[in-house]
Parts: C-alpha cells; sequence; structure tokens
C-alpha cells in the first residue's frame, strides 16, 4: 500500500492527467449532448497538453535564458547546466497543439450550431429519432 | 526443345480484341458483321501460320511484362495449345455465320453488344491456350468468364439474369475462392509458375499438399464442369443458342478442360501423379461425372439442357484421358477436344436452326421433325454418331484412343465405363433422330412440307456435320499434334 | 530548384490555400485556375522528386536549414517518394474531375472548398514527407481539419456525421500525440530517424511498449480499422462528391503509411515484429475487419455507402498485410496503398458522376444507367474488376503478394479473409452492374427485348477525362506491377525483412 502512495505521490501529474483524460473519454462517449461531447474533447486535449507541459517542467530550474549569452564566446566562459532550465522543447510544441486544439474546438462548435439549426436540438437520440422519423 | 520468339501468339489474341471499337462505333449491321468475319479469319490465319513452325518441333515464345520472376504474363504456342487454338479459331468463323443468321432471324436487341464479347470471349480462349504459365492461363480465364456473362445474360429477363448470377457464382467463386490459392501455394513452393514438361510440383511437397493442390486446381476450374461443379452449365443454356454452341460447347467448356489437362501435365506432371497413385482418384472423379451426366441427360426434355449434360459427360472424357497417365490415353483424351467440339457445336447448331425455324425447345415437341428439316436433323444424326463414338465419325478416333489407353494402363473398369456411357449416349441420342424421321404420319406435330432454317443457319452446322466425319478419314492435324504433345510430356 | 522539391511540395499548396481564399473575394473564378497551377507544382514536384530518389536514394530536407533534432527535417525515400507521387497525382486528377461538380454542388462556397482543398493536400503531403514525429501530428490535424470543413459541406446528415467523425478524429490524433511524447520522454528527441537510433537500447522499456501501443491505436482511429471504423461510412457517404473523392481515396492510405512509417522507422521492424509479440492477433484483427467491412457492405442498398464499407475492409487488407510480418506481405501492403487510392478513387469519381446528372445513388436511383451513362459505367466496371481483383488490372498483384505472404507467414486465416473479401466484393460489382444493366427488366416471356433506350445523358468530359485516366491507370498500374516492386518498393522495405 505504502508503494503504491509512493507511486501515484511521486509521479502525481501523470496520475492527475490519466484521470482527466478519462473524464474527456467519459463525457465523448457517454454524454447525450453534443456540446458536452465537445467540453470532453476538449478535456481530453488539454489532459494531454498537460501531461506535455509538466514533463519538461523541473523543480528549481528556470526559464531557458542565457542571461550573458551575448558577447562571451570564449570556450568554457560561461557553461550552460541543462539542469538549471526547463526543457523549453515540450512548451513549444504545446503552443501548436493549443492552437490545433482550439481549432477543432471551433470546428466542432460550428458543426454543433449547424446540427441545432437543423434539428433544433443537440440532444443525440432526439437527432437521430428524427432523423429516422423521415 | 527449340524455341522461336514471335509476337504471333499475342497477335492472334489481341486481333479479335483490335476489332471491338469498330464494332461498337459501326451502326449498320453489315458493317459489324463483316468486321467480325475479318477479324475471325485473320485470328484463324494466324493461328494457322504458326501450325508448320509447331509441327517442326519448335515452340513459339513471347513475352509480355514480367512481374515477378517465373510469373510473367507470357505467352507458349506448344502442340496442345495449337491443337486448342486452331478448334476454336475455326469455329469462330463458323459461329459468326451462323450468329448472324440466327440473331436476324429471331430479330434479337442488342446485337452489338452480343458481337462485342464474343469477341472478346475469343480472344481470352486463344489467350488460354497459348498461355505460357499460370498466371497467364488464370488472367485470360477470368477474362473469359466475365467476358460470356454478358452474352449469358442476353435476355435480360428474370431467368436470363438468375442463370447469370448462377454462373459468376460458380465460376468466378470457384476461380477465386480454389485456383487462386492454388496457384498461390505452387508459387511458393515451386518459385516459378512457368509450365514444364513434367510440371514444377514434383519434389517440392508432401503428398497430402499435393493431393490439396490436385484438388484444388480440378475443381477451380468449374468451366470443366467437374461434378459437384458442374450446374452451371445447364443453367447457362438461357443464352442465345449460338452462344452456347461456341461458348459451352467449345470456348468455355473446353478451356476448363483444357486448363485442367494443361495444370496435370504442366504443373503436376504425369509422373509425380503416378508414382504418388493420384491418377485413380481423378479417374474416379471423372467417371462419376461421366455416368451421372449421362443417366441425367437421359431424363431431360429440353434439347439444350439435353446437350448441356451431354457435355458435362463428354467433357470429363478428356480429363479421364489424362487421368489414364497412359500416352494412348491421354492422346485419346487431347484428341477428344477437337472432336467434341465439331461434334457437339453441329448438335447446338441443329438446336438453334429448330428454335429459329419452329420456336420449338423440346424434344416432346419434335416428334416428326425430319421430314420439316431433313438437312439438319441429318446433320443432328451424324453428330450424335460422333458423339457416341461410331464411325463413320471423329468421335471414333478419340474414344478408340481412350479404350487402348485404358486397357494400356490396366484399368479395366475403365473400359467399362467407356463402353457403358457409349450406350447411355446412344440411349438418349437415337430416340430423338428415330421419332425425328420414323413416325407414324397421324403422330407428326408438323406439316410434310422441307422448310428449313435461313441458309445462315443451315450451311453452317452441314459445314461441321462434315468436318465430323471428315475427322475420322483424316484426323492427322489434331492427331499429330496430341501426340507430339504425349511424347513431350512422356518422353516416348 | 529540384534540390527545393521537398519544400515546394508542402509550402506551394499551403501558400495557394491563402492565395485562394483572397482571391475569392475578388473573383470566385480565380480559386480553380489557382488551385491547379498549385497541385500541378505539387504532382510534378513528387514525380521529379520520386525519380532523384531511385536516382540518388533518400534524400534529407531541413526546412530553414535548422539542423535536426531542433530543426524539422522532411525525409524522402523510397517509400514516401512513392506514397508523394500517388498523393499528389490523385489529388490533382480530383481536383479536375471535381470543378463541375462543385459547381453545382456548392455553387456559392467554391472558394472555400478549393482552399480547403488545397490545405487538405498540403497536410496530406506534409505528413508523408515530414520526419518529425510531432510535425507529422500538426500536419495530421490540418489535413484532419480541412477535412471536416469540406464532408461537412454537403447535405442532410453531413454535419452530424463529421461531427462524429471530429470526435473519433480527434481521439485518434490525441493518442498519436500522447504516444510522441512518451517516445520523447525516453528518447527525447522528435526526429524519427533519431530515434530510431536510440530505441535498441531501449527495447525492454515499458514507456516505449506503451508508446508504441497507444501510437498504433491512435493511428488505427484514424484509418479506420474495424472496430475504431464506424465514423467512416457516414461521413464519406453525406459529404459533397468532390471532398469524398478526395478524402476516401487518400485519407485512410495516408494512415496506412504512417503506421508503416512507425513500424519501419520509427519503431524498426526488429521491435515490432521481433520483441512484441502483436503481430498474430493484428492479423486476425485485419481478417475481422476484411469480414465485417465485407459483410456490411452486403448490406448496404447505396452504392457509395456501399464503397465506404469497401474501404474498411480494404484497410483490413493494408494492416493485415503489413503486420505479417515478411517482404511479400509488406510489398504487398505498401503496393496496395498505391492500388487502393487509384481504385477507390476511379470508384468514387464514378459517384460523383452519377450524383451529377441524378438525384442519388442508392441502388433504386441507378436503375438501367448503361444507358444514360455508358462511359461512365464502363470506368465502373474496370474499377470494380481491380477491387475484385481480376488482373491485369493493380488490384490482383497486390492481392497476390498479400496472400502470398499470408502462405509464407503460415496465416491461413488471412488467406481465407482475402479471399472471402474478393468474392463477396464479385457479389456486391456484379449486383449493381446488373442493376445498372439489366434493369428495370421485362418478363414479356423468353424474350424480353429491353426498355426503350433512353437518350444518353453523360457527365461532362473534365468529369470523364480524369476518370478515365484513373481506369487507364489501374490497368497500366497492373501491368508494371514488376517494375514498381522490384525498382521501388524493393527498396522501401528494410532489408531485415525477409
Amino acid at each position: 500500500m505504502g508503494d503504491l502512495i509512493q507511486i501515484v505521490v511521486a509521479k502525481y501529474n501523470y496520475w492527475i492527467y490519466i484521470t482527466l483524460m478519462m473524464i474527456g473519454l467519459y463525457a465523448m462517449i457517454a454524454k447525450n449532448n453534443l456540446v458536452k461531447k465537445i467540453v470532453g474533447m476538449n478535456i481530453f486535449q488539454t489532459a494531454i497538453i498537460l501531461f506535455y507541459v509538466s514533463t519538461g517542467a523541473k523543480r528549481g530550474a528556470t526559464i531557458p535564458i542565457l542571461e550573458h549569452g551575448h558577447g562571451e564566446h570564449g570556450a568554457g566562459a560561461h557553461v550552460v547546466h541543462a539542469v538549471d532550465y526547463i526543457n523549453p522543447l515540450p512548451h513549444v510544441l504545446m503552443l501548436t497543439a493549443i492552437v490545433v486544439a482550439v481549432a477543432t474546438l471551433g470546428v466542432a462548435l460550428a458543426l454543433a450550431i449547424r446540427v441545432y439549426n437543423r434539428y433544433d436540438t443537440l440532444e443525440e437520440d432526439e437527432i437521430l429519432a428524427k432523423i429516422r422519423e423521415k | 526443345m527449340e524455341t522461336m520468339i514471335s509476337i504471333k501468339p499475342l497477335l492472334a489474341v489481341l486481333v479479335s480484341l483490335l476489332i471491338t471499337p469498330i464494332l461498337v462505333s459501326s451502326r449498320a449491321p453489315n458493317v459489324r458483321e463483316a468486321w467480325t468475319f475479318v477479324a475471325a479469319v485473320a485470328k484463324f490465319l494466324i493461328v494457322l501460320s504458326m501450325l508448320p513452325t509447331i509441327m517442326k518441333g519448335t515452340e513459339i515464345v513471347y513475352t509480355v511484362a514480367e512481374f515477378l520472376p517465373g510469373a510473367a504474363i507470357k505467352f507458349r504456342v506448344d502442340a496442345l495449345g495449337m491443337l486448342f487454338a486452331l478448334v476454336s479459331s475455326s469455329l469462330w468463323i463458323i459461329t459468326s455465320a451462323y450468329s448472324i443468321g440466327y440473331m436476324r432471324g429471331l430479330k434479337e436487341h442488342s446485337q452489338t453488344r452480343y458481337f462485342v464479347f464474343f469477341a472478346f470471349a475469343l480472344s481470352a480462349t486463344v489467350g488460354v491456350a497459348f498461355s505460357a504459365n499460370l498466371l497467364t492461363m488464370y488472367l485470360f480465364y477470368e477474362m473469359l468468364s466475365l467476358a460470356t456473362y454478358p452474352l449469358v445474360t442476353h435476355h435480360q429477363d428474370h431467368e436470363a439474369r438468375s442463370s447469370g448470377r448462377k454462373y459468376l457464382l460458380y465460376i468466378v467463386g470457384t476461380s477465386i475462392g480454389l485456383a487462386l490459392p492454388a496457384m498461390l501455394i505452387s508459387y511458393n513452393l515451386a518459385g516459378t509458375l512457368e509450365f514444364g514438361k513434367q510440371g514444377f510440383l514434383a519434389g517440392t511437397a508432401s503428398k497430402p499438399l499435393i493431393g490439396l493442390l490436385l484438388f484444388m486446381f480440378l475443381f477451380g476450374f468449374a468451366k470443366a464442369a467437374i461434378m459437384p461443379f458442374h450446374s452451371w452449365l445447364p443453367a447457362a443454356m438461357v443464352a442465345p443458342t449460338p452462344v452456347s454452341a461456341l461458348l459451352h460447347a467449345v470456348a468455355v467448356v473446353k478451356v476448363g478442360v483444357f486448363s485442367v489437362v494443361r495444370v496435370l501435365t504442366g504443373v503436376f506432371g504425369t509422373d509425380l501423379l503416378f508414382s504418388l497413385d493420384f491418377g485413380p482418384v481423378i479417374l474416379l472423379v471423372a467417371s462419376a461425372t461421366i455416368l451421372i451426366g449421362s443417366f441425367i441427360a437421359l431424363s431431360q426434355d429440353g434439347l439444350k439442357r439435353l446437350l448441356a449434360y451431354s457435355t458435362i459427360a463428354q467433357l470429363s472424357y478428356i480429363v479421364l484421358g489424362v487421368g489414364l497417365l497412359s500416352p494412348k490415353g491421354i492422346t485419346g483424351g487431347m484428341v477428344h477436344i477437337a472432336m467434341h467440339a465439331f461434334g457437339k457445336i453441329t448438335l447446338f447448331f441443329c438446336a438453334g436452326a429448330i428454335f429459329v425455324a419452329t420456336g420449338k425447345k423440346n424434344i416432346s415437341e419434335m416428334v416428326g421433325i425430319g421430314r420439316r428439316m431433313p438437312v439438319t436433323m441429318a446433320a443432328f444424326f451424324i453428330a450424335s454418331l460422333s458423339i457416341i463414338g461410331m464411325p463413320p465419325c471423329g468421335g471414333f478416333v478419340s474414344k478408340w484412343y481412350l479404350v487402348l489407353g485404358s486397357l494400356e494402363a490396366h484399368q479395366m473398369p475403365i473400359l467399362y465405363v467407356l463402353l457403358f456411357s457409349s450406350l447411355l449416349n446412344a440411349a438418349y441420342f437415337m430416340p430423338i433422330v428415330y421419332r425425328a424421321f420414323f413416325c407414324r404420319p397421324e403422330e407428326a406435330m408438323f406439316e410434310n412440307t422441307v422448310q428449313e432454317a435461313p441458309p445462315f443457319c443451315v450451311v453452317p452446322l452441314v459445314i461441321t456435320a462434315v468436318i465430323s466425319v471428315i475427322l475420322l478419314f483424316y484426323p492427322q492435324p489434331f492427331f499429330n499434334l496430341a501426340s507430339m504433345m504425349v511424347q513431350q510430356i512422356t518422353g516416348t | 530548384m529540384s534540390q527545393q522539391y521537398p519544400a515546394l511540395l508542402v509550402i506551394v499548396p499551403l501558400l495557394s490555400a491563402l492565395v485562394i481564399s483572397a482571391a475569392g473575394w475578388i473573383n470566385k473564378r480565380l480559386c480553380f485556375p489557382i488551385a491547379v497551377a498549385a497541385l500541378g507544382v505539387a504532382a510534378y514536384s513528387s514525380i521529379g522528386l520520386l525519380l532523384r530518389v531511385l536516382d540518388e536514394g533518400a534524400i534529407v530536407y531541413r526546412l530553414g536549414g535548422w539542423d535536426p533534432p531542433m530543426g524539422i527535417a522532411y525525409y524522402v525515400d523510397h517509400l514516401n517518394g512513392l506514397v508523394l507521387a500517388v498523393v499528389s497525382v490523385v489529388a490533382f486528377l480530383n481536383l479536375i474531375a471535381s470543378k463541375k461538380s462543385i459547381e453545382l454542388e456548392l455553387p456559392d462556397k467554391t472558394a472555400p472548398f478549393y482552399a480547403l482543398y488545397v490545405l487538405q493536400v498540403t497536410g496530406l503531403l506534409g505528413i508523408v514527407a515530414t520526419g518529425d514525429a510531432f510535425n507529422l501530428y500538426v500536419l495530421l490535424e490540418i489535413t484532419a481539419l480541412s477535412g471536416y470543413a469540406m464532408l461537412a459541406m454537403g447535405k442532410d446528415r453531413a454535419q452530424l456525421s463529421t461531427l462524429n467523425y471530429l470526435y473519433m478524429g480527434t481521439i485518434g490524433a490525441c493518442f498519436y500525440l500522447l504516444g510522441v511524447g512518451y517516445l520523447y520522454i525516453v528518447t527525447g528527441s522528435l526526429n524519427m530517424v533519431d530515434i530510431a537510433n536510440i530505441l535498441p537500447s531501449l527495447y525492454e522499456s515499458k514507456a516505449v511498449l506503451g508508446a508504441f501501443i497507444i501510437c498504433l491505436v491512435g493511428v488505427w482511429v484514424k484509418m479506420a480499422f474495424f472496430p475504431l471504423h464506424a465514423w467512416l461510412p457516414n461521413a464519406y457517404t453525406h459529404g459533397p462528391s468532390a471532398a469524398s473523392s478526395l478524402i476516401a481515396p487518400l485519407v485512410t492510405k495516408v494512415m496506412i503509411y504512417v503506421m508503416i512509417r512507425l513500424i519501419l522507422t520509427v519503431f524498426t521492424p526488429e521491435f515490432a515484429f521481433n520483441i512484441l509479440a502483436i503481430s498474430k492477433p493484428i492479423v486476425w484483427l485485419a481478417c475481422i475487419a476484411i469480414f465485417m467491412g465485407a459483410i456490411l457492405a452486403l448490406a448496404e442498398r447505396n452504392l457509395k455507402k456501399m464503397l465506404t464499407y469497401i474501404i474498411v475492409a480494404e484497410v483490413g487488407y493494408m494492416v493485415g498485410g503489413a503486420w505479417l510480418g515478411n517482404r511479400a506481405g509488406m510489398t504487398g501492403a505498401i503496393l496496395h496503398i498505391v492500388n487502393d487510392a487509384l481504385m477507390t478513387l476511379c470508384a468514387f469519381l464514378v459517384v460523383s458522376n452519377i450524383a451529377y446528372k441524378l438525384k442519388g445513388y442508392a441502388f433504386d436511383d441507378i436503375k438501367g444507367l448503361v444507358r444514360k451513362m455508358p462511359f461512365t459505367m464502363g470506368a465502373l466496371v474496370i474499377g470494380a474488376l481491380s477491387i475484385i481483383g481480376v488482373p491485369p488490372t493493380c488490384g490482383f498483384f497486390s492481392k497476390w503478394y498479400l496472400i502470398s505472404g499470408a502462405i509464407q507467414a503460415s496465416q491461413y486465416a488471412f488467406m481465407v479473409a482475402l479471399l472471402f473479401s474478393s468474392l463477396v466484393n464479385v457479389v456486391l460489382f456484379f449486383r449493381v452492374i446488373e442493376i445498372c444493366y439489366y434493369e428495370p427488366f421485362s418478363d414479356d416471356g423468353a424474350h424480353g427485348h429491353g426498355p426503350p433506350s433512353e437518350p444518353m445523358a453523360e457527365a461532362p468530359l473534365t468529369m470523364l477525362v480524369p476518370l478515365f485516366i484513373v481506369a487507364a491507370g489501374l490497368v497500366l498500374v497492373g501491368i508494371y506491377t514488376g517494375d514498381i516492386v522490384n525498382k521501388i518498393i524493393e527498396f522501401a522495405i528494410p532489408q531485415g525483412i525477409v
């Protein structure tokens, strides 16, 4: 039991993102309302973004900007210790991923509006019933 | 074995394909039919021009495209292929003439489609004849299946369509379901698909696997109508009679048996079949088909359906001949391809001529027809003699060799099967002829005036009947080709 | 100039997508020529690129001159050279064919449609060309988003179907992203070649295993591998003709490419086939996919929807072939990417021709169609023969390799599934052919002489010519299979796979 708690605590970021992912997935599968599904989808995406961001973070490290980066060119004049800096790459990647997520959300909501205009409802079962009636 | 490279086999295949655009675009029936004749004659001449080379013992080879080592689209003209191509291309000319008489006589619809797919089917038939390997053969075999589908369903009515479905189900179902995997397994075993003189499977697989492959090939080429994959053939009799005549007595079914013969000799090899003792298995299947087919034919009233069952039985003679695995038997089987073709096509032509002239399809309605159509029924008589295997007809030659082969192979039961089957053949053909000519006047269903079908129908059937007789006295072209092939196979 | 092909391939369509949407404000008629020019350049450079790869071997192109692992590298070898050529040519032909049908179906949306079309092609070409795992994700989403937008332009249920596609597509992409995240954690790199170099020491790592499985599942969702296929039939059926005839041939095929790329380059065949013992179950899954695709297609009474289920079955062909783990199977899978793209394009172009002239493409609508549209139906027959796998059309030869692979791997179930699907395809297409050729039929005794002939009303030439090119292509690719396999695919598969 103690071990398990240790595992959970030591890698709490993973557990958080997995929980969020499952919440999102659940909403997408189980919810009847199209907008709730979209919300679930967004939670799902955000969970993965969180996962990436947390992998780049380090305790006690700082943003990756070299304070005296310019002007000192001598070898070993300014040794960079990677440990001192947050890994910037995952964060940069996530900027792109966020853009993608927002775009997806926009398209999804636009589609939901079109569906709503057409069927006057966002509940999936009602929509399907209306389709079957035709 | 000498070989020479020549584009002629490809030309022989393509010549009927090349005229299809002309056929499609020509509005006038005369132009269309003239072109059909041009192609038919051209094809025959191309085939004929290769005959001297083949008779000298040289093979003609042409590779179109190689897509895997040992599996190319490749033509090879040898004696057996020559024999078959000669039969089918010569009969195309005659059938074209007959088609004109028949189709115009009945004012059939969609005649352009009919002639186009006929041309397609002939390309495929000659393609099968000249294939150098299994892949090429399979290609043309499938092409033939698809090209004949519109011909079978020509009438477009409910019956034609359901027969068409049955036709496709049997033919394409078995070729994709059995022959294709058998071909692939063979390729993976032997690394080649090229027909060899003694096959290419020897020493590559265990006996059970060879047995399985034999089963898959034998039934996979369902055009050979070996039971239990035979019932598409009677169903396909809904097609117009010239189609039944050429395709279901000559091209399609013969492509089936030709493929089986090719596979038995060129893929397995007679030595392998002999050493593994698979000959009797083939004989059993073939004998069963012969006897059951003949029995069913006895009970048929529709003339074309009777002919269909007779064909099923006769086709298995060819398989039986090869299954004997003795030189004389194989020769007899191969010669039977030609002999049966000329006899059976005459019978179908007669059935069609009767239908054109009187509209009758059933035997029970043909009492006394001999007085109305004496020429047709005389030809019918000659042709049925040929099928029974009696002199003075070509069928006697092949049956004689089959009997000799069964003696040579010490297969006495087969001898009895052959004799009994001849008896059955006589039993279903002779009553038709007898009642056509020798019924009492009050029984006759026709007026006592001679009224034959149009000359385009009658002349072809007279020609084929005469050829059937000539083939008894002069079987050399086909006989020599068959013996050459047997010599190559058995080395004797 | 030829040095810049990899960049041109992606950047020209990308920029022209912007230009098209701007041009749409000025004059709608400008959009089509720009799109044609852009995809023409893409097709030209992709073929040029393929020829260069054939001469020189794999090409690495660094975008902006940044070296990997920092910069993004485009990596073109025989495998994606081939796929690039197919994608760009298919997209180009379909663009020409779709002009009239877009004008008819979406008269007031031509400008956005062409912009999205070109954007979609950008994404597809990018996915295939890129050598960077994360870049692939971004391009995946570009493809998907432009695809959603195009499909949603259809009538009736299109929006709802597309929304379902969007949910599934997003899940698929997110899974892939997650898998890449794990890979990045263990290797610290996003460059595919780089990852492949680092991985061998980490084969035992659970994280690598997890990354692989998660990536694979993500890609499967995107390619509609049974049972993750549910989004595909509706989305493809309800979209506008021009959109479905672009997306149906290409998107699933490109996803198959991604899967093969993951197996061959990123995770290496050694890992995928030998260390993980998952080949057999996946081939079984593929068999089920083929069976189910075939059976579901049988139940359809609508030509377009029937074709979508055939796609589901074809995806099974390729997944199964790739996972047989031998050279013949992999060759078959790669060859089938090419062939199936052409076959599906041919079939969907036929559908868009029908949609252009008739009110629908359900079986009831297409009775006796051959008298109205003989050329279109002729092309359908060729496409059908290829999908069935009749030589000498190309479909036969890929099936040949797939079945050979199945025999060599002793996976006879896969062989049976392929043959079964061929037989079902015979039934499917001959049913269509029967309806188009012989209905409405008359049962007036022995001699049904067919209905009176209707006047011919063919689709316009701009739709017919591309269709004929594709149909001829099916036969030509079949005849030149030997060259494609020996000169291209042979080099695309690592020597390790026998």
